[in-house]
């Protein structure tokens, strides 16, 4: 076949595949006051796909995750979620009670600080069996097993299940909070720098176990960090964000291989190599 | 005979903005295409692009012009204007790559490490294991490091790994970054037999091997890259 | 409930509104407390006053109670089950005072009981009012702290944090331990505290004859259950909710099915249960029935070996 005949099949690089985005973000901005939060960020997300946000300490990328999982309100712009019948909903035109319904059982939410999204009084048994009785479980030994064996994916004995998180090490608590957030099996999950005040060798452990949680229950995952070694590690794509807007956007490999923008190749330069 | 790969008139240039903007060309007017059963090598001395090439045809680097079309699923697809889906789409169904080196994840079991590409694509975790094993086994892999993270192994054994990783899909195009450049001469065998038993299958494959033993055995055409260099085109 | 009492008896009590607070006040807090009937389990906000008792003492109770009493009421006040307690016969003394009523230690013949810590044993017929005083009103507040957090709950049902309580509770202890302030669902929308009162008095509380409103002073809440309303314990499937038992009879009137306070008799380890409602007690004696330990008088100063026999 020659080059010519190739063409006439030719199909557009271009994605133009039935399957719909589960969430998609366009034209979102927020400013405080005079100051730019983030501005005309627009993207989508697809099932089980990792998209880091990545960029430096002020660069929006947190203000565009707190409005993308609907903890903070935007200027303008607006945000689709597609839920699991299919319908796609602007998520600031739902009702308060759905919103918060889709929080606690579709969506999850790591914090950086694992402090922000446990409940540190009550046991880990009880942290992540919240989100259950929250839907309706009203069965405790059922509880209690489902929460013993989110523990176990998570790398926590079932014996510490009555322990309460202020009696757990940093890594441990991080681990829980992820656990909290999969047991009622989200499709999406925000994650805020997830490794973030984490020793590096607490770090790794934690990346390796986000990784295989991430490919077994097919999550996507939205991960705002600013080490660009955990964006290539987890996330598929990748959106570099500079004083509130969008830098660069792409192929995580490629954004580091090959950066374009200046400001990429400012940041992927500046890894410390060991 | 099928043609499964053709690039027409690819352009690549770096342009370093932390150093005034210098422009760095790489390579020009890279124009060639790949068939089924075949393998093709590229030839040229060292820095001239290859590496380059290889990673423009994954997706890993972008490109300034032109078009790498690849027969995907029954179509044909640009890689060169596939959005990011479409190149990871690609990466799993179509284009295999070997690299250079391996990118070791912390934790994960070489075993892992080889099954995943097949894991991915929906293979069971015994089938692909076994599957793997295979492929340690005639990589001579010892044993005993089949359970073990790749970090702390050495440059052969870490590239026999990945060795195992790029071969234990049937990908219709496959890319190799010279697979053979740190091991010995029994293991090179091996990686021999183990392109030769590709190209049977109907694969096309792009390689670089700077060993000439193993370029002689496997190549059924030398793409000269130095044709492509973008000094002389770009002028 | 009329408005303005008759106050030319006594001049002493010039001095006073009927019921101590001012009118306008009272049609406030009956404002609040009709829209906590209209809407049963849910918590009113109200202009909480200043009452000559220190908070904790029932201010709460003592609002809603001066608010809905008229001269004609007959008023019962009860802590922890006792008529004769200082806080019982200071809030009692208190309305005999400001407003004249009759007061009454006879459940059947009060037409409104504030009560602390309990409900009396005998089933309140309708036309009854019962008062409670509540210390903290917000059921969730254990668990979480904002209140602005806890209406949103309230307002959206969402209501797991509850069940994270109790699970707790059984983690902890093998069984739900919460024995007093054991939250309900009222009317299968708002969860409610129904005050620090013993978790044995909650199935009173389902589907009553009697009017139930609750005051909380310092935190100016009112909530209500008007009669005849569903209030159903929360608790989970495995673990259904369940009263206290007792061993043994009350050691006076030997009534059964009763909750049962435990006195100390010596230094020596002896000890009784007795009812903890005093008038349902007292009536049960006057009618004959006997405890073990009936009969004896305890208080004559002489030792009757009381305290072998109730070890046993």
């Amino acid at each position: 076949m020659s080059t010519a005949e190739l063409m006439e099949t030719v199909q557009p690089g271009v994605d133009d595949q039935a399957e719909a985005a589960l969430l998609k973000v366009e034209g979102l901005t927020r400013v405080y006051g005079d100051r730019i939060g983030c501005a005309d960020v627009s993207f989508s997300v697809w099932p089980g796909e990792v998209l880091a946000i990545v960029g430096e300490s002020g660069s929006g990328k947190t203000t565009l995750l707190n409005c993308i999982s609907s903890r903070l309100t935007p200027t303008c712009g607006t945000v689709h979620y597609r839920s699991g019948d299919g319908v796609s909903s602007d998520i600031f035109k739902m009702s308060e009670a759905n919103r918060r319904r889709l929080m606690r059982t579709d969506w999850g939410f790591v914090h950086q600080n694992p402090i922000d999204g446990l409940r540190m009084t009550v046991s880990a048994g009880a942290n992540v069996g919240e989100r259950l009785m929250a839907v309706g479980d009203r069965h405790y030994g059922n509880i209690r097993q489902t929460a013993i064996e989110w523990l176990g994916r998570v790398e926590i004995d079932a014996d510490r299940i009555d322990d309460q998180p202020r009696a757990f090490s940093g890594g441990m608590r991080q681990r829980l909070q992820i656990a909290r957030n999969l047991v009622t099996g989200p499709r999406l999950v925000f994650m805020d720098e997830p490794t973030g005040g984490l020793d590096v060798s607490v770090q790794a452990r934690l990346l390796d176990l986000l990784r295989g949680l991430v490919s077994d229950l097919g999550l996507a995952v939205i991960v705002v960090t600013h080490d660009l070694a955990v964006a290539r590690l987890l996330s598929d794509r990748m959106i570099v964000m500079k004083q509130g807007r969008v830098i660069e956007a792409g192929l995580t490999d490629r954004l580091l291989d090959d950066p374009r923008a200046p400001y990429t190749q400012l940041l992927v330069s500046s890894i410390l190599q060991v | 005979m099928n043609t499964f790969l053709v690039a027409s008139d690819v352009r690549k240039t770096f342009v370093m903005h932390m150093r005034g903007g210098v422009e760095l060309p790489v390579v020009a007017n890279v124009s060639f295409s790949l068939e089924a059963g075949r393998c093709a090598v590229l030839g040229g001395p060292s820095g001239i692009g290859k590496s380059s090439i290889l990673k423009m045809l994954y997706g890993n680097y972008g490109c300034d012009g032109g078009q790498i079309l690849v027969s995907h699923r029954g179509r044909h697809v640009d890689i060169v204007s596939a959005d990011p889906r479409k190149v990871l789409e690609i990466r799993r169904d179509t284009i295999g790559y070997v690299s250079q080196f391996l990118r070791a994840m912390p934790r994960v079991p070489a075993l892992d490490v080889a099954a995943e590409p097949l894991m991915i694509r929906g293979v069971g975790r015994e089938t692909a294991h076994a599957k793997a094993q295979s492929l340690f086994a005639r990589l001579n892999l010892p044993e005993r490091l089949w359970s073990l993270p790749p970090a702390t192994f050495s440059g052969g054994e870490q590239q026999r790994v990945n060795i195992a990783r790029g071969f234990i899909t049937d990908h219709p195009v496959l890319l190799l970054d010279e697979p053979t450049a740190s091991l010995d001469a029994a293991n090179r065998e091996v990686v021999t037999e183990l392109i030769t038993e590709k190209k049977a299958a109907g694969v096309a494959l792009l390689g670089i091997f700077h060993d000439h033993d193993v370029r002689r055995a496997v190549a059924d055409q030398i793409i000269d890259v130095s044709a492509f260099a973008a000094g002389k085109s770009a002028a | 409930m009329t408005a303005l009492a008759d106050m030319t008896d006594t001049g002493k009590l010039a001095t006073y509104n009927f019921a101590y607070l001012d009118e306008q006040t009272k049609r406030m807090i009956r404002r609040a407390i009709l829209k906590g009937i209209a809407i049963p389990g849910y918590q009113v906000p109200f202009a909480s006053r200043e009452m000559p008792m220190p908070y904790g003492w029932g201010t709460g109770g003592v609002q809603v109670t001066a608010a809905i009493i008229g001269p004609d009421d007959v008023l019962k006040v009860i802590d922890q089950g006792a008529d004769d307690t200082t806080n019982a016969v200071s809030i009692r003394a208190f309305f005999a005072k400001t407003a004249g009523v009759e007061t009454t230690t006879a459940t059947a013949e009060a037409s409104i009981i504030q009560t602390r810590h309990r409900i009396p044993e005998m089933p309140l017929t309708e036309g009854q009012v019962l008062v409670y005083q509540v210390p903290i009103p917000e059921p969730l507040r254990f668990l979480e702290p904002r209140e602005t957090e806890t209406r949103k709950m309230h307002a959206l049902e969402e209501y797991g944090l509850m069940h994270v309580k109790l699970y707790e509770d059984i983690a902890r202890n093998g069984h739900i331990a919460t024995t007093y302030a054991y939250p309900v669902k009222v009317e299968g929308r708002y969860v409610m505290d129904p005050s620090p009162t013993p978790k044995f008095d909650n199935p009173k509380m389902h589907r009553s004859e009697a009017l139930q409103l609750f005051g909380a002073g310092r935190e100016k809440r009112i909530y209500a259950i008007p009669p005849h309303t569903e209030v159903v314990s929360l608790d989970f499937e495995d673990h259904p909710f369940e009263v206290q038992h007792f061993d043994q009879p009350c050691a006076l009137c030997g009534g059964e099915q009763v909750y049962l306070d435990e006195v100390v008799l010596d230094d020596r380890g002896g000890r009784m249960f007795v009812c903890s409602d005093t008038d349902h007690c007292e009536n049960r004696c006057a009618a004959g029935h006997r405890g073990e330990l009936a009969g004896d008088d305890l208080f004559d100063g002489k030792d009757k070996g009381v305290e072998t026999e109730a070890s046993t």
